[in-house]
Order: structure tokens, then sequence, then C-alpha cells
């Protein structure tokens, strides 16, 4: 029985290791999202090229919407293909909708 | 193991918010759910940029917006996804009392960024006469940035009530699926508000 709950608690400090690494690297994750909000908001003040500065600025919102869902959202663990397919889903349908919206005032 | 029990390092289970049938199911259900959010931002998004440009000869979104109070409020709901990440850290390694605290920080953070949005927003109305129903832009932009400052209403109701709730009860495998997907929900208002900054505020003043 002592032995058992050793082992639990072996098993326990195990799992409680990794979360620790885990963490480190969420908190990681958080930094670059800083940043790269950082360098967006700059490059507007900085009133560059509207042709470059639209498409970059997709650019990193998509990628600091990816940290959020694939870290903060812990998609990146195992256990996530039926939400994956879901979420991917709805963002499928979100894509057309937006595509439709604006195509219509196009011109 | 009943989903009554306390939860303690000696009998934990792998993943408490995915250890019952019920939390499975709130987990698989959460991210449907989610992804149906999507699509109603997605056509909220669609109509704010299709009108955008539709001000009825009244203020366009250069001479409204101010990056500043904007670059406060994505600080401030950007760190509050960080704090609620804590909070399912701790989650996970049974210390009730950091994540309350750590929920805690979440919702404060939380409030500041709606306590910005409403001072903007009553800024725009009395400030600048830029109402609802001043222009198709108005229209849009109230309803798609409203929207989600809704979200941010609910969210905080949410959290508060879950942490009142369970506040003597402690964690167990009843109420951390709870948590989980109440944290899955405030992480989602992030990401709806790094598209509303980039999309609204960003290119609005280019």
């Amino acid at each position: 029985m002592a032995d058992k709950v050793s082992g639990a608690t072996d098993q326990f400090d195990f799992e409680k290791q990794k979360r620790k690494d885990e963490m480190k690297q969420q908190v990681i994750t958080f930094a670059l999202m800083i940043i790269f909000t950082i360098v967006a908001f700059a490059m507007v003040e900085a009133e560059l090229d509207k042709l470059f500065v639209i498409p970059v600025l997709l650019v990193l919102a998509a990628i600091q919407v990816g940290f959020q869902i694939y870290y903060f959202m812990h998609m990146s663990h195992k256990g996530h293909e039926l939400p994956s397919l879901m979420f991917y889903g709805g963002v499928f349908a979100a894509f057309l909708t937006i595509l439709a919206l604006v195509v219509l005032v196009w011109w | 193991m009943s989903e009554q029990d306390v939860l303690n390092p000696e009998q934990m289970p792998h993943d408490p918010e995915k250890a019952t049938l019920e939390g499975k199911n709130k987990f698989m259900g959460f991210w449907f759910f989610l992804g149906g959010e999507t699509v109603l931002f997605a056509s909220l998004f669609g109509t704010y940029l299709a009108l955008k440009d539709s001000t009825n000869g009244g203020s366009t979104s250069e001479e409204l917006f101010g990056l500043e109070l904007v670059f406060i409020m994505t600080m401030l709901l950007l760190t509050s996804s960080l704090t609620s990440v804590y909070a399912m850290y701790h989650m996970k390694n049974h210390d009730f009392k950091k994540m309350q605290i750590w929920l805690g920080i979440t919702v404060v953070l939380g409030l500041g960024f709606l306590g910005c949005e409403i001072y903007e927003f009553y800024h725009y109305i009395h400030g600048e006469h830029f109402t609802m129903r001043s222009s198709a832009f108005g229209s849009a932009f109230y309803t798609l940035v409203g929207f989600h400052g809704g979200h941010v209403v609910f969210g905080l109701l949410w959290i508060t009530a879950l942490m009142i709730r369970n506040a003597k009860r402690g964690l167990n495998l009843y109420n951390a699926p709870k948590f989980y997907v109440a944290s899955l929900y405030w992480h989602f208002i992030d990401v709806v508000w790094v598209f509303i900054f980039t999309v609204v505020y960003l290119m609005g003043v280019l």
C-alpha cells in the first residue's frame, strides 16, 4: 500500500515537472504574442505603404491566433482531432462568409 | 472514482477536465460551439468590411480611432489570456487556491478591458456624436465590437459565478470541466479581439 502511494506520488511529480516545462513554453508564447502586437502597432504608427502593411498585419494576426489556439487552448495536445475538425470547419465557413460579403461590395 | 471526490495528488486522474464522460462531452461540445462562434463573428466581420466606407457623410474610421487606448485594451486582454493559462496550470496540479487567485486576476484584467471599451464608446457617442444610427459604418462597428464586448461581459459573469459557486467545494471532477471550458471561452474572446484590433482599428487608421 505504501509502495502504491509513493508510486502515485512519483508519477504526480513527473507530470508536475512536465507541466512546469510546458508552462515555461506558454510564457515564451505570450512574450512572442506581445512582440507581434507591438510590431503591428508600430508598423501602423510608422505610416508605411498600405499595400505592404495590410498583408503583414493579417499574417501577424493569423500567427498570434495560431499560438493562442495551439498553445493556450492546448490544441497541440493529443485528443483534439474532432475539436480541430469542427473548429477548422467553422474557419472554412467563416472564410466563405467573409469572402462573399467582401466580394459583394468589391466594385 | 466518483465525480464528487475532491482531488489530491495520490489519486489524480491525468486530465481532471476529461476524466469523466460528462467532462469529455463538455470538452468536445464546447469546441463545436466555438466553430459556430467563428462563423458568427465572420458574418459580423464581413458586414463590417463591406460597410466600413459607407459613412453617410459622418465620421470616418481615420477620424475616430486612436491607437493608444486600443493598445492598452489589447495588452489587458492578452495578459488575461495568459493568467487563465496559469489558472488551468494550477488546476492540473490540483491547487484550487492558486487556480482561484489566477482566475481572479483574469477577471480583474477583463474588467479593465471592459472599462476601457465603455469609455471608448461613451467618448464616440457623446464626444464625436458617432452612434449606431449615424451611418452603416456606425451600425457595423457597434454590432461587431459590441458583440465582442458582450462576450467579455458574459465571460466575466461566467468565470465569477464558477469561482463563487465552487469556493467552498474545492476542485473535483464535477467542476474541473466547467473551469476548463470557461477558460477556453476566455481564450476565444482574445482570438476574436486579435482580429478586431487588426481589421477594425489598425486597418481603420491606415
